[in-house]
């Protein structure tokens, strides 16, 4: 018996030039073509730094500098530490809003499956409400409606600007698991809810001995994915005033003179640095995707 | 403390009694009836057959037994406890009431060991030590001595299901409930989970198989039902039951399976 396929779509002969093309398979990314990336932006670089020389001969003489200006690579190299410390800045707030946001997140997610009723909604509306917002509105949220310092029995607490983008970014990071932690306990199946139920197990330990340890390593390359996308965003406190590394990066750059050939070099190092840092977790994440979906 | 079972004015239960009585069960799926005044009793150490077409409401009436599924009317006393009291303590019923399911359902991040450990330490609360002696030896009568330490996931399916035998037998049930047990199984694998079942029955387990082996029920059931549509259509002990089938669906069924 031959099994009966579908005709061959031929379109009209108006739509030839339209024709779907036939879908390649993806090319596999692999840690070659970060390398490669990586090099690229190194050897172009490298090229405005040999052709730097040349700027300050077609710049008007006229500029009153008793020395020639300085070029990408040196300016680059001066202002080293204090760029990596704003870089530093950027993953101390991208870590710290991840593993606030990760907790309260985890949380929510149980609320979600709770037995009683007005909790299950109550989660079920904030994780929809902080999920759906843009993340820089979550950010101003919190930057404007936190006080900057909390009165406690007559201690004060300050809030700095850092401290509420963490909160700012530890929102969505939230919403985010909450919703992949009942992803997760949903892609279970529910003849392992049975066969403990069968055993005698309670709802909770059922949950926690049974459901939960097997949601983790369903939740672990998503989770990856989300801090890797939550580390990229987390320049956008560059614009509630957080001395990151965006900020830094401009601030360098005025203080350079603000010349307009340097903007290239400086942005592509900030650039460098968060793809040096998010690169490897990517590769890990889509690592532990392909063993995990094998095993399971 | 925990109360016992059910309500407090049921009679303890004596063995001259039967140890599951059904009577009058009704069940139903929105607006599917899947049980439809089903009754019948299962006295100690008895082994019972259920069988009949898949959609007969097979599985859904030994789910009721151990509670798994709620009934709608009717009542089903496991050792005189009433199964549909609401204030059973539903927990010390699945203590003495074991179930092995049609796909396994074994603990996928536990090995085969800890798989049988697992119900009597946070369950029972037993004695670790005691507990995996007894998993030991539960392992080794379902003839899997040296794999204690395998994952489900390297298990073939038959090797899987003698692990949730093991499973259910580590809580010292009283009765054990088989849903369709080989139907997910390959051929060659069916043998050694049926050997494992027919040893239990040997022991005086009191055993109520939901399957579609009907050589095997013949061979082991002391009695066979067979159901079609919610209801008990015949039954009747497995010489009698299979040679002269009076009611027409008993035979179209097993005129198409035999």
């Amino acid at each position: 018996m031959t099994p009966e396929r579908d005709p061959p779509f031929r379109p009209m002969a108006v739509l030839l030039p339209l024709r779907p093309r036939e879908p390649e398979p993806l090319p596999r990314v692999t840690t070659r073509h970060g390398l490669l990336f990586v090099t690229a932006v190194l050897l172009i670089a490298t090229v405005a730094h040999a052709q730097a020389p040349d700027a300050p001969a077609a710049a008007p003489a006229a500029e009153a500098l008793t020395q020639a200006p300085a070029t990408a690579l040196t300016v680059i190299i001066k202002w080293l530490p204090l760029l990596m410390k704003g870089f530093l800045f950027n993953i101390l707030i991208s870590v710290l809003a991840m593993a606030l946001g990760t907790v309260a997140g985890l949380m929510l997610g149980l609320a979600q499956i709770s037995q009683h009723r007005w909790l299950r909604q109550f989660a079920w509306v904030t994780t929809q409400f902080f999920r759906n917002a843009p993340w820089l509105v979550l950010l101003f949220f919190a930057m404007f409606m936190i006080p900057y310092q909390f009165t406690v029995f007559g201690y004060v607490i300050p809030f700095p600007d850092w401290v509420k983008a963490i909160i700012g970014f530890g929102l969505p990071v939230m919403a985010n698991v909450a919703e992949l932690l009942r992803g997760a306990i949903r892609s279970i199946p529910n003849g392992q809810w049975e066969a403990a139920e069968s055993l005698a197990f309670s709802r909770n330990k059922t949950l926690w001995l049974i459901i939960l340890p097997q949601c983790v390593k369903r939740m672990l390359p998503p989770w990856m994915n989300l801090y890797s996308l939550i580390t990229m965003a987390t320049v956008m406190a560059n614009l509630v005033g957080v001395s990151e590394m965006l900020t830094l990066t401009a601030e360098v750059h005025a203080a350079e003179g603000g010349r307009p050939e340097l903007l290239a070099p400086l942005y592509g190092f900030a650039m460098l640095c968060f793809f040096i840092y998010c690169w490897p977790i990517d590769r890990a994440t889509q690592y532990l995707e392909r063993r995990f979906h094998v095993k399971t | 403390m925990k109360a016992p079972i059910g309500a407090p004015a049921a009679a303890p239960w004596t063995p001259d009694q039967p140890i599951v009585s059904i009577r009058s069960v009704r069940k139903s799926f929105g607006a599917l009836e899947v049980l439809k005044d089903v009754s019948f009793d299962v006295r100690k150490g008895e082994v019972v057959c259920i069988i009949g077409p898949s959609g007969s409401g097979k599985s859904t009436l030994i789910r009721c037994i151990n509670a798994l599924v709620p009934i709608d009317q009717g009542s089903i006393l496991v050792e005189n406890q009433e199964v549909n009291d609401p204030a059973l303590d539903k927990l010390m019923l699945r203590r003495k009431v074991g179930m092995v399911f049609q796909q396994y359902n074994l603990f996928p991040h536990k090995t085969a060991l800890q798989n049988v450990m697992m119900a009597p330490i946070q369950v029972l609360k037993q004695n670790k030590a005691e507990v995996e002696e007894r998993a030991r030896s539960l392992l080794a009568k379902v003839r899997l001595t040296g794999k204690e330490n395998s994952y489900p996931g390297e298990l073939s399916g038959g090797q899987q299901q003698r692990v949730a035998i093991a499973r259910s037998l580590a809580m010292r049930p009283d009765i054990m409930l088989f849903d369709e047990v080989t139907a997910a199984l390959d051929p060659e694998t069916v043998k050694e989970v049926l050997v494992t079942i027919r040893e239990l029955a040997e022991e005086g387990m009191t055993c109520i198989l939901v399957t579609h082996e009907m050589k095997f029920a013949r061979e082991i059931a002391d009695h066979i039902y067979f159901t079609d549509r919610g209801v008990i259509v015949e039954h009747g002990p497995p010489e009698e039951f299979f040679a002269n089938a009076k009611d027409e669906r008993t035979r179209a069924f097993l005129g198409q399976i035999l």
